[in-house]
């Protein structure tokens, strides 16, 4: 079925109008993509893929990179108007949708300001579209393009003449691709760019008229649950499906392998149902014990990066005054959004939609279609907005649950998982080891760093091939991603620091190009990938704040050693510019006081109070944070109190400056809910995690602390992510800090009260 | 299977169903109610949150035939994105959200404390949010919104 652009552009009007299911799953399932592209096919290098103007002058812009509630919406619409210097209201975005945005890959890793906001793709398709506006417009005035002035799409010339975009260029297709050359706008430029404009979400959030993945409805759609087994590698045995025949209303037990679920009419029986199915379960693999976890990692085989080498690290330790060693040791975490995933799936003999909150929609559907025989063609993916996900959360997942149940029925199906099913199957944050050696001269400077990490991995993102990286598709019998061990090789190219296992006070020097951000030329960085019990996969700041609290915690530890200020002691051992400058702006806001840690004369009873700092080059040059935490500390119980948090954010330019305040202030308090009290805990059958006693959070009604960001403005840069800088550097902050209170050091993150009791008792004795 | 009335934002529905259906469900899948959301299933969370004789409930666990005659108040029944009701507009001010998915429970704990008790203390509003979780720790925006809207409203 062919439909003409000019329709195209009035059903993707309507869809970003009113987001409604009941408009997506109408004649759009069958619509071809735009510009009589293959549905699905859609060639970045052509302008018409980004940017298609309408008659009456709306600009509709289509965008790989999706909002999950981080502002990437208001950002990238504010992009497009800033460069097509139209004004933020008539530009409409349609993101993540297979059949008419083009395949960005994973909104992810901090990466869609740099993808999209830099020099090419979507930014760029914008400024190449203004480009070729005025150059129609000069030729229509007999003019040069340089002389036309535009605003809010109406181009106006030397000679006073004036057309709209429209007239120009409305219902038609530009035909021309991206440029590389087309000028963009600059940073002294912007008028819609820079600015605090509202999040464009807001008033339909607020209200409750928002349409989350959770909400849509799709005429005949069925409710589906999963049945997951109860113990890690459980396996199906039998499933007795009259157990379930006398519940009304339910349609299908659906069983594939070992993927179980039943399908009713309605969500409630579906719960039902769900809960009663009787299946014999085969005993799962077992699992390891929780207390000596961590240090059976450095044992299991393991795939091995030397990351950087300077070859004489050991003799300078042998030969040093001043050795200092410390082992770290960072656990599971859950992403543990706050709805549990969902989606919704529509499975036809031939085709099928799927609409999903998942951050890959075109991965996610090469991995339906390979779910259900069905050609690559034949899937569309729809991404709707779920729960917060900060990375892979049960979202892709319950993606296939849905495609399985809806292919089983025929029939459209929606598929919430339980809270328990989130949390006991989701891919958690890595557990990592790591440890630190590092060598002090006598003038207190480090000569010689050593860093060797632990870190599990059992699947992780299924990718365009690998359904068996998430529960579901291990069920449904596909293998997961899994470590291959493999001996180091030496280092070579370029310093690759894109996972922060390098600290930032290291030379990071390979073939004498140095691109760490720090003096110390002894150096090595050995990163063992070993095989998890549990599947894992990329948390917010995933590895980052991990190696981070090691390398920040440890850096705090070599200054307490040598008696430097914390603040002064990276300063010296800092080379780079960028974050130099988020260390002195951090401490200039706070009024940091130069002395070094712990603070003198701690009192032994009642609350004791510290500061410490942590900083981080994310991902080596994707952004740059420093952060100064104060606390409270109660000797009594352990409990940690944050009372005040001062960081620096270096995002490169910034694009709406109120959301990278939002998520730095997310990132902060979520950085702290992940350092005081968020731990995947397990038996030796099962994760025992599964619900919100289990698991902590912290609630709305905790104590709150001040939160006071500083954004940098460096020019001449181009953009950085800008999500999960600030949310880096918090744990090894707070410890810092906790340090600096009571002379404790906490080496394992969580810094739970039983664990900083337990640390002060063990310093009393 | 059984006839239930139930009266939701202002409006009366008389709906044919299993009267143990929690009342989450009822608003989310036969009223098409975008505002209560499934988080937990447990009472855990708050983001099933509706009003309910002026009180908080948890709609999750609560079972449609428990409401009886009373009103049932959603997060839409408060205010339109056109109208938004002050709670609303203190929030939709103060950007105080991220991905929005907590927004019931926060919103409607904090009306019904404030109503309440209009001169609540920031603890007694901390206390009363006690069991509502915002993953994405929107935290400071949020308890911004509500002491403005706290605020406001004292002086009216």
């Amino acid at each position: 079925m062919s439909v003409s652009r000019r329709d195209f552009l009035k059903i993707s009007g309507a869809l970003i109008v009113s987001f409604g299911a009941e408009s997506l799953a109408g004649p759009l399932v069958h619509a071809q993509g735009p510009f009589d592209t293959h549905p699905s096919h859609i060639d970045p290098t052509k302008l018409d893929s980004w940017i298609a103007v309408a008659a009456d002058g709306t600009v509709t812009a289509y965008t790989g990179k999706c909002d999950f509630g981080q502002g990437m919406f208001t950002a990238q619409t504010q992009l497009v108007a800033e460069e097509l210097c139209v004004s933020v209201s008539r530009v409409k975005l349609i993101q993540c949708d297979t059949s008419v945005a083009p395949d960005q890959g994973t909104t992810s890793g901090s990466q869609s300001s740099p993808t999209n906001f830099n020099s090419g793709n979507l930014g760029q398709a914008a400024a190449t579209a203004r480009e070729a506006l005025l150059s129609m417009a000069a030729k229509r005035f007999g003019e040069q393009s340089d002389q036309l002035t535009v605003a809010d799409g109406i181009i106006t010339g030397k000679s006073g003449r004036r057309v709209t975009y429209a007239e120009l260029i409305g219902s038609h297709r530009f035909d021309i691709p991206l440029s590389a050359t087309a000028k963009r706008r600059s940073q002294e430029q912007w008028t819609v760019l820079g600015k605090a404009v509202p999040s464009l979400d807001r008033p339909a959030l607020m209200t409750g008229q928002f349409e989350f993945v959770h909400n849509v409805r799709v005429p005949g759609m069925l409710h589906g649950r999963v049945v997951r087994p109860p113990d890690v590698g459980g396996t199906v045995a039998s499933v007795d499906e009259s157990s379930v025949r006398q519940i009304p209303g339910v349609v299908k037990v659906v069983v594939r392998k070992d993927f179980v679920g039943v399908v009713a009419e309605k969500q409630s029986q579906a719960v039902q149902a769900a809960r009663q199915l009787k299946v014999k379960w085969n005993t799962g693999v077992g699992l390891p014990p929780q207390n000596t976890f961590y240090e059976s990692l450095r044992k299991l085989p393991s795939r091995d990066v030397l990351v950087v080498d300077s070859k004489d690290v050991e003799q300078k330790l042998a030969g040093a005054g001043t050795v200092v060693r410390a082992t770290y040791v960072y656990s599971y975490q859950m992403h543990g959004s706050v709805g549990t995933s969902c989606a919704v799936a529509d499975v036809k003999p031939d085709h099928a939609t799927v609409w999903s909150a998942t951050q890959s929609v075109y991965p996610t559907r090469s991995i339906v279609a390979k779910l259900l025989g069905l050609p690559l063609e034949g899937v569309r993916v729809i991404y709707v907005r779920g729960s917060g996900c900060y990375g892979l959360n049960g979202a892709d997942a319950v993606s296939f649950d849905a495609a399985l149940m809806s292919h089983a029925v025929g029939k459209p199906v929606r598929v919430q998982l339980s809270r328990e099913d989130e949390m006991a199957w989701e891919n958690f944050g890595a557990a990592s080891l790591i440890d630190q050696r590092a060598a002090i001269d006598q003038k207190g400077a480090i000569v010689a760093w050593d860093c060797e990490n632990w870190e599990t991995s059992r699947g992780g993102r299924p990718g365009y091939d690998h359904p068996g990286n998430v529960i579901t598709g291990v069920l449904a019998g596909f293998e997961p991603v899994t470590v291959t061990a493999r001996a180091a090789e030496e280092p070579k190219g370029k310093l690759r620091n894109n996972n922060n296992a390098v600290p930032s006070y290291i030379a990071g020097c390979i073939d004498g190009k140095c691109g760490g951000g720090g003096t110390i030329r002894s150096e090595r960085v050995l990163f063992h990938t070993v095989p998890s019990p549990f599947f894992t996969g990329p948390l917010r700041s995933p590895s980052r704040i991990q190696n981070t609290f090691a390398h920040e915690s440890f850096m705090d530890e070599l200054g307490a050693r040598a008696k430097a200020d914390p603040v002064a002691f990276r300063l010296r051992h800092l080379s780079e510019e960028r974050i130099i400058n988020v260390v002195k702006a951090a401490a200039d806001a706070f009024k940091w006081e130069r002395r070094p840690s712990p603070k003198p004369n701690i009192a032994q009873t009642g609350i004791v109070r510290g500061r410490g700092i942590a900083c981080v080059a994310y991902e080596g040059d994707n952004g740059y944070s420093a952060l100064i935490a104060e606390v409270d500390v109660d000797l009594a119980s352990g409990r940690v109190m944050p009372k005040k948090f001062v960081v620096a954010v270096d995002a490169g330019p910034i694009s709406n400056p109120d959301g990278l305040r939002n998520q730095s202030e997310g990132g902060i308090l979520q950085g702290m809910s992940r350092a005081l009290g968020e731990i995947v805990t397990w038996n030796d059958k099962r994760v025992t995690s599964t619900d919100w006693e289990s698991y902590n959070s912290l609630y709305l009604g905790s104590d709150m602390p001040a939160i006071e960001v500083i954004l940098m403005k460096p020019t001449g840069v181009p953009a950085t992510g800008a999500g999960e800088t600030a949310i880096t550097v918090v744990p090894a902050a707070l410890g810092n800090a906790i340090f600096d209170a009571t002379g404790v050091r906490l080496r394992e993150v969580p810094f739970t009260p039983d664990r900083v009791r337990a640390a002060l008792l063990a310093q009393r004795t | 299977m059984g006839t239930i009335s139930l009266r939701v934002n202002g409006k009366l529905h008389i709906l044919e169903l299993d009267p143990a259906t929690p009342l989450l469900f009822v608003l989310a899948d036969e009223l098409g109610l975008r505002g209560p959301k499934f988080g937990c299933g447990m009472a855990q969370c708050g983001a099933c949150t509706v009003i309910v004789r002026g009180e908080v409930v948890r709609s999750c666990v609560m079972p449609v035939s428990a409401v009886g005659k009373d009103e049932v108040t959603t997060l839409e029944g408060l205010g339109t994105p056109e109208k938004p009701h002050p709670i609303q507009q203190a929030f939709i001010d103060e950007g105080a959200a991220q991905c929005g998915f907590c927004l019931s429970g926060v919103m409607l704990t904090a009306k019904a404390v404030l109503d309440e008790k209009p001169d609540a203390s920031d603890q007694e509003i901390r206390d009363a949010l006690g069991g509502v979780l915002c993953r994405c720790f929107t935290h400071t925006r949020m308890l911004r919104a509500i002491r403005k809207y706290a605020d406001a409203k004292r002086k009216v």
